[in-house]
């Protein structure tokens, strides 16, 4: 297995993160695997921003933090990351602006290699932000690759603008030419074997917003908040396409509001925003339970209390969506793995919500809502818009009053949408009876209390289950849920190819609470590891509220980070 | 046709007798009676209050919603079905005070959702607090030496903020106020009709008898609409002397659905969802 990690660097307001994604769509244009990893300071100009690219000839889940290949835009850049450097790496800067020196960096197994990229950026007529499109040309060079991958995507980049597509072309060929005359490319090149048809590249929050697109989403609601607002930008950039209508709304007690009339009208409906705009949310999320309004929600966490860290990640919310809201009511939390789950997890989202009445969230993070991995294009050919109970013009009568709220096997009862005729009923915040009117009484309460209650059984079975990943049976079972699926699936491949057996038990359904199948799947292994990107093991607490298993063997990670590979196969190997 | 009758509920109201809350409940109904609008066709939006109470009391399409957070449920209502009428009533303290921000928004919108302020200076529900329309001074049980703040008018504010429709109405003049709802359901756009209404059990100040000292119409007093600036100076006659009843304001513009090219082929809510095809937005990802 052969794995390549290549990284950008330099200030932000400088194109970093576009350069990276343009790396990885060339890489994945000439048929490999790819996954990112993003990091930047929250301001717009002067921060240090990297975007790094592991590239592999199979799948992969997660990017490594070591580097093989490093393009140091500023003296910074190099500095910063030498501990990431692979004995063996090189580093591409600008000699003509920079002085560097392999004495100055202290590591001797590195080698570094002067491209001018200013002048060459300046000399076909581009910007500065060209000198990354020289870094990239210069990069492939380097990694002994064709210039035809990257011609394709810069194409497809810069189609639209000819004169752009001439000077990013120009740019990256003498970056290119550059090294090869120099000596480069003695690297084995990474990007040589070809898939037949190759994967797209997507982030997680983009894979939801494809999610909800195809779930039959006709309106979505957001309030700008990192690292969410890449779904309300996608959304709102193809909102003429679809038809959907993608309103950013005041606050996000306006944005919860609104989904919930609109949902309440009849429109599939979806809101997103992080952990602070969640908060705000908290008392309608309520409203949603008590008068069983469907809607989805993504929350993409990032690290708190307060502003916290906002472009940076942490899955520290978990207990937050499960209780958060005063009252009793049964709600649904799906935490994706990855962009496969991302996505079929959205369109999951939608039929529950409608199927039960009741608000689901998608809980994600920067770690997976930001960062992207090579996948084949989604598959739908399975997925069916199912809208429960949602009550058409002919299932009506209209001659008595309606009772939306009448007692039913499964909970869930009936929903017409308003302008039907027959279906007159108040939707109603209060505690209420079979008509939706306000009723205090002792009987109409536990009736109806019990009755939302009851949805929770039901939801139980339509849950994705915990999975086992690797063998049935290993020495050590790392235990794990949401999107640190991909830097544990990762650590366990590469323990694999070292002989290292480990097995991985994901969680992705987490609220209501798979004991059953947890308590099977866990009681069988030898030695659990959990593993969690929050300081408190909250998924810990719930593994032992709900099944009474208790681990004891806890990885916390809570610096703004995401667990890399390389970290937890070193914590594995430390316990062998 | 409907009749009035055709919008109660099997709930008989619970205000306080003399309450002005009966009076807009008598004039809403015989607003959709003029209209024409079935129970089934449009949808009310309530806050919580003793205003918001009414919810139990009309026989439509109805959504209680959070204290203070209505505005927002029936600017969604809208965006998903803009071809249902959709009315919201609330409190002062709900629409001004929990919501105020809300209803500053939904006016710079111009959602087409009309919007009736149930203006009695206090609130009622939780028994007598200061509302942000309290003249300043007043004492009440939240502010036993008299409010410190500056009373909030509601018909310069939605002025000032952008709703197409503002206009005043009193619950001691059903025939008016029920005038007042037909037109601004009517009326295309974001529509603000603050009504004057007597809290008999926590306002001892404002009642019919000092409401009806102040009040006159503004069409039998010569107003004309001719500019913004001329109706903000009216709206601000002195509160303690004279309150002008009628519309202030009103113009046309395009809503906020009127703008969305998403809605040209109708509503959200009739969107056929079985041919939804993503395979094109996915290529974009190669
Ligand atoms: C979030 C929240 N805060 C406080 C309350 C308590 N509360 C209920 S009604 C109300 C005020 C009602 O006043 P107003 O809106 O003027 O209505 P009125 O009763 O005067 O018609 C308050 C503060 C609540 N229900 N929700
Ligand atoms: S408290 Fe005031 S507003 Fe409430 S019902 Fe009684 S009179 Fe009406
Ligand atoms: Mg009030």
């Amino acid at each position: 297995m052969e794995r390549f990690t290549w990284k950008i660097g330099g200030q932000a307001g400088f194109g970093i993160a576009t350069s990276g994604q343009l790396f990885a769509r060339m890489c994945v244009a000439a048929g490999r695997f790819v996954a990112d990893y993003s990091e930047k300071p929250n301001r717009i100009r002067g921060g240090h921003n990297t975007h790094q690219v592991t590239i592999a000839d199979k799948p992969l889940y997660a990017a490594s933090r070591e580097v093989d290949l490093l393009v140091a835009l500023d003296k910074d850049s190099a500095f910063l990351h030498l501990k990431e450097l692979a004995s063996g790496a090189a580093v591409i800067y600008d000699g003509e602006k920079i002085t560097l020196t392999a004495e100055d960096l202290g590591r001797g197994d590195v080698t570094l290699h002067s491209v001018p990229l200013a002048r060459f950026a300046k000399e076909v007529g581009g910007e500065e932000v060209m000198r990354n499109t020289v870094g990239i040309g210069a990069s492939l060079g380097f990694m002994g690759c064709d210039f035809a991958p990257l011609e394709r995507v810069l194409t497809s980049a810069f189609g639209k603008k000819p004169e752009h597509l001439v000077a990013n072309l120009k740019a990256a060929r003498e970056g290119f030419e550059y090294v090869r005359t120099q000596g480069g490319g003695h690297h084995a090149c990474p990007l040589t074997q070809k898939l037949s048809s190759p994967h797209i590249v997507i982030p997680g929050n983009e894979a939801m917003a494809l999610g909800a697109i195809q779930a039959g989403c006709t309106f979505y609601a957001a309030y700008p908040m990192s690292p969410s607002s890449s779904i309300l930008h996608y959304l709102a950039g193809k909102a003429e396409t679809t038809g959907m209508v993608v309103k950013h709304a005041e606050d996000e007690i306006s944005v919860i509001n609104m989904a919930l009339g609109a949902s309440y009208a009849g429109a599939r409906a979806m809101i997103g925003t992080s952990g602070g705009g969640f908060s705000l949310m908290v008392e309608s999320l309520g409203l949603a339970g008590i008068a069983e309004i469907p809607l989805v929600i993504a929350e993409v966490m990032r690290p708190g209390p307060a502003t916290g860290m906002p472009t940076w990640t942490e899955a520290s919310d978990l207990q937050f969506v499960i209780h958060a809201a005063q009252g009793e009511f049964p709600r649904v939390v799906l935490a994706p793995g990855d962009v496969e789950e991302a996505f079929h997890h959205t369109l999951l989202a939608f039929n529950l919500a409608e199927r039960w009445q009741a608000p689901v969230f998608l809980l994600s993070d920067k770690n997976l809502g930001e960062h992207s991995r090579s996948a084949p294009p989604f598959d739908t050919s399975s997925y069916r818009i199912d809208r429960g109970k949602l009550l058409t013009q002919k299932d009506l009568s209209g001659d008595k009053p309606f009772k939306r709220y009448a007692l039913t096997a499964d909970g869930v009862s009936p929903r017409p949408r308003p302008g039907l005729k027959g279906g007159v009923y108040l939707s109603n915040s209060y505690e209420h009876d079979y008509f939706g009117y306000s009723d205090e009484s002792s009987e109409m309460r536990v009736a109806q209390a019990d009755k939302r209650m009851k949805k929770l059984e039901g939801i139980a079975h339509e849950m994705p289950k915990p999975l086992i990943l690797g063998p049935s049976k290993a020495p050590f079972t790392l235990v794990t849920w949401g999107s640190m699926k991909g830097p544990v699936r990762e650590a366990m491949e590469r323990l694999g190819e070292e002989k290292m057996k480990v097995n991985i038990v994901h969680f992705s359904g987490m609220w209501p609470f798979p004991k059953k199948e947890t308590e099977k799947l866990l009681s069988s292994q030898k030695h659990l590891v959990l593993v969690e990107n929050n300081a408190t093991a909250q998924f810990g607490s719930l593994l032992k509220e709900q099944t009474g298993i208790d681990i004891k063997d806890k990885l916390l990670k809570y610096d703004g980070r995401p667990w890399f590979p390389e970290e937890l196969m070193a914590a594995i190997k430390e316990r062998l | 046709m409907p009749k009035s009758e055709d919008f109660n509920t099997k709930n008989f109201p619970t205000w306080c007798p003399g309450c002005g809350d009966f009076s807009i409940w008598s004039a809403l109904k015989g607003a959709f009676v003029a209209l024409g609008i079935e129970p089934h066709q449009c949808v009310v939006v309530y806050g919580i209050g003793c205003s918001g109470n009414m919810c139990s009391f009309v026989n439509t399409y109805g959504f209680e919603g959070l204290h203070g957070r209505g505005l927002p449920v029936a600017c969604g209502i809208k965006m998903a079905n803009h071809q249902l009428p959709v009315l919201m009533v609330g409190g002062d303290g709900d629409l001004l005070g929990e919501g105020m921000g809300h209803f500053i928004h939904a006016c710079r919108a111009n959602h087409h959702v009309a919007t009736l302020i149930h203006n009695n200076q206090v609130y009622g529900l939780t028994t007598g607090q200061t509302a942000p329309t309290s003249e300043k001074g007043a004492k009440t049980k939240s502010t036993p030496s008299g409010v410190i703040e500056e009373q909030t008018n509601p018909i310069t504010l939605a002025l000032t903020a952008g709703a197409t429709f503002v206009a005043r109405g009193f619950s001691g003049d059903i025939p008016h106020l029920t005038d007042l709802i037909v037109k601004a359901v009517s009326h295309k756009g974001f529509a603000v009709l603050d009504v004057l209404q007597p809290c008999v059990t926590f306002n001892k100040v404002n009642t019919y008898a000092w409401f009806r000292e102040r009040v006159y119409k503004l069409e039998e007093s010569g107003y004309r609409q001719t500019t913004k600036p001329a109706a903000i100076e009216r709206a601000f006659e002195p509160w303690s002397e004279k309150l002008p009843l009628g519309i202030f304001w009103q113009e046309e513009k395009p809503t906020y659905e009127d703008s969305l090219p998403q809605l040209k082929n109708g509503p959200l809510v009739e969107r056929d969802l079985s041919h939804i095809d993503i395979s094109k937005l996915s290529e974009e990802f190669r």
